[in-house]
């Protein structure tokens, strides 16, 4: 599976990462080359076999859905590595223009 | 013998008698790192204040009567673990600055149990590699022979417990993160059954693999720290409610148990020094009665393709939460939203880590879920059962941990491919969510060579008693000087 410059382009706008054009050009060859590699897995019969979901048996696990209240300590400090805040506020760029 | 240089257990009797405190230990382990640490690059953050501070904490509990393996022993834990009011980074620039607002619940265990955090340890980047060469704050080296890797993604912690800088380190283990760097440093590393101990506080890569476990000097010790850490955690749903061992000095007697050897995992290709050690370490196991049964495991060659599909997509989800905005690196001159996602994104991670963001995107994107991710987690089931199966064959599986010794430094990074398939032979019981051991079994090209032993779902104690058997056996000595 080659991988176009077109596509790498898109992926990268998809997860939202700006990459150089050497970047570009580097990580479409790498990818491409991945993507070669697990193709084999097409070649294993997976007729009549479930996708894994998990592995321990577990089945939904519930919580009551009750606030809890966050230790004020605790609070203070997650607001401290914020890069912008204001009246505790966090500070968001316009989304449009 | 310096206090530096003792085991969990040995430590543990000395502070119980009175011989020496917790202060002078914790003093030991940190003079150990101002040594040796220059030429290793193990530790990312050292905090000597807290941790003499928790030192004279642990002394005054055990002078007030209280007792307890790990009251009073200095650890490092790997650096993508959260720690209240000290710096966790995992190794990216992103997050360069990060201060955790609250303690991971294994840390929290081991503060009440009285163990004594002194350094966050390098790793590659968010925990994705095979040789810590991927972190943002350059490679840690490995003890035996500074030109190569020590393993990864816990490279550091496991440099760190081979240097005796601590007498024992937490890791973490997404597809073999903890037993990698253990096997090429000659120490013991133990992935937990998935779910044995808590993910809360675990700066998340693959949710459905990820699990923390220790790194540590003997077999003995993984399991005292494992009974600390072990147990469900209501801050992750993940963790089932399981009886947790309490650490016993299991039996040394293996006669009449069976060990699987699965005849995929002794193929062609893999360094010669290194089957020799470990068909040795068999041959041991087999003198001390188990009885040895050959298997075979046809899905082994599918674990690495699944695995670089299904890590890659839950990480690409798992990052999506570093936008710059709440906390971390954020890029400056920027116009709008998008602009900081993308420019700090862009700019924050590293190499490595945008190359699995990328191509979990890319299998998760509409058209290609149904032949990627769907079909990874269809074999995924296939390599699950198939362990399943052995297992009830037999009672633990062994095969070598890597297939090779630590390599150069700079030998892989060019080939992210190459790297990838470090991980042949720890990624299955990582999909599978089964627990495995890397005992240190012997040396290749003077360097160390780990057994692995997998076992059943939380029956690490199986692990343990043919661990502690053959550890005591073969007696394996560190050979380097540092």
């Amino acid at each position: 599976m080659k991988l176009k410059l077109k596509d790498v382009k898109h992926i990268a706008n998809l997860a939202r990462l700006e990459l150089t054009k050497a970047e570009e050009k580097k990580y479409g060859e790498q990818l491409s080359a991945v993507l070669d590699y697990v193709e084999q897995l097409q070649e294993v019969d997976v007729n009549n076999i479930e996708a894994t979901a998990q592995v321990t048996g577990l089945g939904n696990v519930m919580r009551e859905d009750k606030i809890k209240d966050w230790d004020e300590q605790e609070r203070n400090m997650a607001l401290k590595q914020v890069p912008e805040l204001e009246n505790g506020q966090i500070k968001v760029k316009r989304v449009l223009e | 013998m310096k206090l530096n240089q003792l085991t969990i257990k040995e430590a543990n009797e000395k502070l119980a008698k009175g011989e020496i405190t917790s202060v002078e230990l914790t003093r030991a382990c940190l003079a150990r790192i101002k040594e040796v640490d220059r030429k290793i690059k193990a530790c990312l953050t050292v905090c000597e204040e807290e941790a003499l501070a928790a030192a004279k904490e642990a002394d005054q509990r055990r002078a007030k009567g209280e007792n307890g393996l790990l009251l009073g022993i200095p650890y490092v834990a790997k650096d993508i673990i959260m720690t209240k009011g000290i710096k966790t980074t995992a190794a990216s620039k992103i997050l360069e600055n990060y201060v955790a607002p609250f303690d991971a619940t294994i840390i929290k265990k081991l503060k009440k149990a009285g163990a004594i955090l002194i350094a966050k340890t390098n790793l590659d980047e968010f925990a994705h590699g095979a040789s810590t060469e991927n972190s943002a704050f350059g490679p840690t080296h490995n003890p035996w022979d500074l030109t190569r890797v020590p393993g990864g993604s816990s490279g550091g912690s496991a440099a760190a417990v081979a240097t005796d800088m601590c007498l024992f380190a937490l890791g973490t283990d997404t597809g073999g993160s903890i037993r990698c760097p253990a096997s090429f440093c000659g120490v013991v590393g133990l992935k937990p059954t998935y779910g044995r101990a808590s993910r809360f506080g675990l700066i998340a890569m693959t949710s459905s693999t990820d699990v923390p476990g220790p790194l540590t000097k003997t077999v003995e010790d993984a399991d005292i720290v494992l009974s600390v850490i072990a147990g469900h955690d209501e801050n992750d749903a993940t963790t089932p409610e399981v009886k947790v061992d309490n650490y016993t000095t299991s039996s040394p007697n293996i006669k009449g148990l069976t060990i699987g050897l699965p005849k995929e995992y002794f193929i062609e290709g893999i360094n010669p020094g290194v089957r020799e050690a470990v068909e040795k370490a068999v041959t041991k196991i087999k003198e001390l009665g188990a009885e040895i049964k050959e298997i075979s495991l046809p899905h082994t060659k599918y674990g690495i393709p699944v695995y670089y599909i299904i890590t890659p997509s839950e990480i690409s989800s798992n990052l999506g939460r570093f936008d710059g905005i709440r906390y971390g690196f954020t890029a400056k001159e920027v116009k709008n939203l998008k602009e900081i996602y993308s420019k700090t994104r862009g700019e924050g991670f590293g190499a490595e880590t945008k190359r699995r963001i990328m191509l979990g995107t890319y299998v998760l994107s509409a058209g290609y879920y149904d032949a990627y991710y769907k079909q990874a987690q269809k074999v995924r089931t296939k390599i699950k059962d198939e362990l399943d199966a052995a297992l009830e064959e037999v009672d633990v599986i062994i095969t070598p941990t890597q297939p090779d010794i630590a390599f150069k430094i700079g030998a892989k990074s060019e080939d992210p491919l190459q790297m990838y398939l470090e991980d042949i032979f720890v990624a299955p019981a990582s999909l599978a969510g089964l627990p495995a051991i890397s005992i240190p079994a012997g040396l290749s090209e003077k360097m160390p060579v780990g057994l692995q032993i997998i076992g059943k779902r939380f029956d690490e104690e199986m692990l343990f008693r043919i661990g502690n058997a053959f550890e005591k056996t073969i007696k394996f000595e560190k050979n380097f000087k540092i």
